[in-house]
């Protein structure tokens, strides 16, 4: 008999074809990324111009007293280097959101999205897919920051991994939230003044966050609740080989409720957006 | 007979026809299928069956509803009314065995086309939990029989219009389904390509048993022997064998049949004067 009626009396699926399929889309999400070698180039000058043009500018300006996880006075650019990092992660967020926008409109996440297996793991494939690749720019990012004096721990290496995982699995879902409900490519500018630039202001990537609170007290509080901020710090300390437990659970608690919120968003039978026949057919 | 579809009819053919216990049930059964956009009714009770091994072409309008139909199907869209099975699973209740018995082949291009051939195979594969290993036979095998073999590693978008839609039609059968949708699958492709692909999916009902869904407006990919779907503003007008749907409405081809049934003169939807 054919493969087929067989497939016609399953039910559920295997293990295997649950690792087959996140293979398969973190495959096809690194495939995509070396065929664009600018978006790669461009996400490592970013932070890369920040760091050499900046931090050396603003080096004299911006003095760091010592907090933790440091334990010695530090230069300017050693204290933004978690910043820059977790702003690679949210630049690739959204560009993967933007991305998932465009597959949208261009029919791309059909495929996707009438795979069997159930939406949300495809989603959070998809998710984790985004992720690797961040971590993976990240790590070339701290490579040639070494070569600027931006030394941590050598375990620090190997300690940062756990929290740029987590950290790019919350900005993944939130760009993934956004994605659902963006209704067309021309509304993405929207993201980068509403989303990337408060989110990215409003944290402690730059300046921390005792200095905001001499200035603003309010600026400070909104620099509390931000998920970013909190994403840059588990970063700076797991850098160090240490552990922000407050983060840690910000972070962790905002993957989740970003993560279920694009779910929910996506799943036809609940989705949060009205979809219409010209468009937004997620 | 085309060089492609000689080479098609000389491959060897993977899948059979159904069990007799999945050949009972319709292919696809659209039971009282109603939706809206808001205030504006897209669908308004559609209610008809696709019977395995057979050829059913959707025709209406551009706006008729067929694309909405298709996105219900394919569980793109929440169904708001009625129920849709494949082989009698439910789309809403268990998505991932209808899913399994599906292939599609929508309007838009949906190939990646920065990647080769084989590698938006391999994703589709991948999607519906097919090993690399035999995803690559398959490939190889569906590449074979719709004559691109020999551009297996080159980029989709080095590919003509016919042969990307060739390709896709090769990649919904992929997993084996039985069941295929296609909508609008001839859009902006020349005679000759037109003609190739039909041919390809009518060799598909009559050789695999595979049960076809083809959504159109164009009158001349329609056969007497073909089932026929006519739907109209949301609404169906007509269901039944081409040839019965055209004596029912006292025409003499499927044309003049349509154009009675919706008021429309022509194909730009305008009523009769």
């Amino acid at each position: 008999m054919s493969s087929t009626t067989v497939a016609s009396a399953k039910s559920g699926f295997s293990l295997s074809e649950y690792i087959v399929c996140l293979n398969g889309i973190v495959w096809r999400e690194a495939l995509r990324f070396l065929h664009q070698r600018e978006r790669f180039i461009s996400a490592l000058v970013r932070p890369l111009v920040w760091l050499f043009i900046f931090a050396a500018g603003f080096r004299q300006v911006l003095g760091i007293s010592i907090i933790p996880p440091y334990e010695t006075y530090i230069l300017y650019e050693v204290y933004i280097a978690p910043g820059l990092m977790a702003m690679i992660q949210l630049f690739n967020g959204m560009q993967s959101s933007l991305s998932m926008v465009y597959d949208r409109e261009m029919g791309n996440m059909r495929t996707l999205l009438v795979s069997p297996l159930p939406r949300g793991y495809l989603l959070f494939c998809k998710l984790l897919a985004g992720t690797a690749v961040s971590v993976l720019q990240v790590y070339t990012f701290l490579l040639i920051a070494w070569f600027w004096d931006i030394a941590p721990p050598t375990i620090g290496y190997l300690t940062v991994l756990p929290a740029l995982v987590l950290s790019g699995l919350m900005l993944g879902a939130l760009g993934m939230l956004i994605s659902s409900v963006i209704k067309q490519l021309e509304n993405f500018a929207g993201v980068m003044n509403f989303v990337i630039f408060p989110m990215f202001f409003a944290s402690s990537a730059l300046y921390p966050l005792w200095r905001v609170q001499e200035g603003s007290p309010m600026l400070y509080y909104v620099c509390q609740c931000n998920p970013f901020t909190h994403a840059v710090e588990l970063i700076r300390f797991a850098l160090y080989g240490k552990m922000n437990w407050v983060s840690l659970a910000v972070v962790g608690g905002c993957t989740v409720v970003f993560m279920v919120a694009a779910i929910f968003a996506y799943d036809p039978s609940r989705g949060l957006v009205r979809r219409g026949p010209g468009g937004g057919e997620a | 007979m085309t060089a492609t579809d000689a080479h098609i009819a000389n491959q060897p053919l993977p899948d059979p026809a159904p069990e007799p216990a999945a050949a009972a049930q319709p292919a696809l059964s659209i039971d009282r299928i109603s939706h809206s956009y808001g205030q504006r009714r897209a669908l308004i009770d559609v209610n008809f069956t696709v019977a395995p091994a057979s050829f059913t072409a959707l025709l209406g309008l551009n706006g008729a509803g067929k694309s909405t139909l298709f996105s219900l199907v394919t569980r793109l869209f929440g169904i708001q009314t009625g129920k849709i099975s494949i082989f009698g699973h439910d789309i809403s209740r268990t998505p991932g065995e209808a899913l399994r018995l599906l292939g599609v082949v929508f309007q838009p291009r949906t190939l990646d086309l920065d990647l080769s051939l084989t590698q938006n195979l391999l994703y589709h594969a991948a999607l519906h939990g097919i090993s690399r290993r035999e995803a690559r036979l398959r490939s190889a095998e569906v590449l074979g029989r719709i004559g691109l073999a020999d551009r297996a590693g080159s980029k989709v978008r080095n590919l003509s219009g016919g042969q990307m839609r060739r390709l896709e039609i090769a990649r919904a059968l992929l997993h084996r389904p039985r069941l295929l949708l296609l909508d609008e699958a001839t859009v902006g492709l020349d005679v000759k390509a037109r003609a190739d692909i039909l041919d390809h999916v009518r060799q598909l009902v009559t050789e695999q048993g595979i049960g076809v869904l083809w959504a159109t407006h164009l009158f001349d990919e329609i056969l007497p022997s073909d089932d026929l779907v006519v739907l109209h503003q949301g609404k169906m007008l007509a269901h039944g064998q081409v040839s019965r749907v055209i004596a029912e409405a006292g025409a003499q081809d499927v044309n003049t049949a349509f154009m009675r049934l919706t008021g429309t003169q022509t194909l730009t939807g305008r009523p009769p004067s």
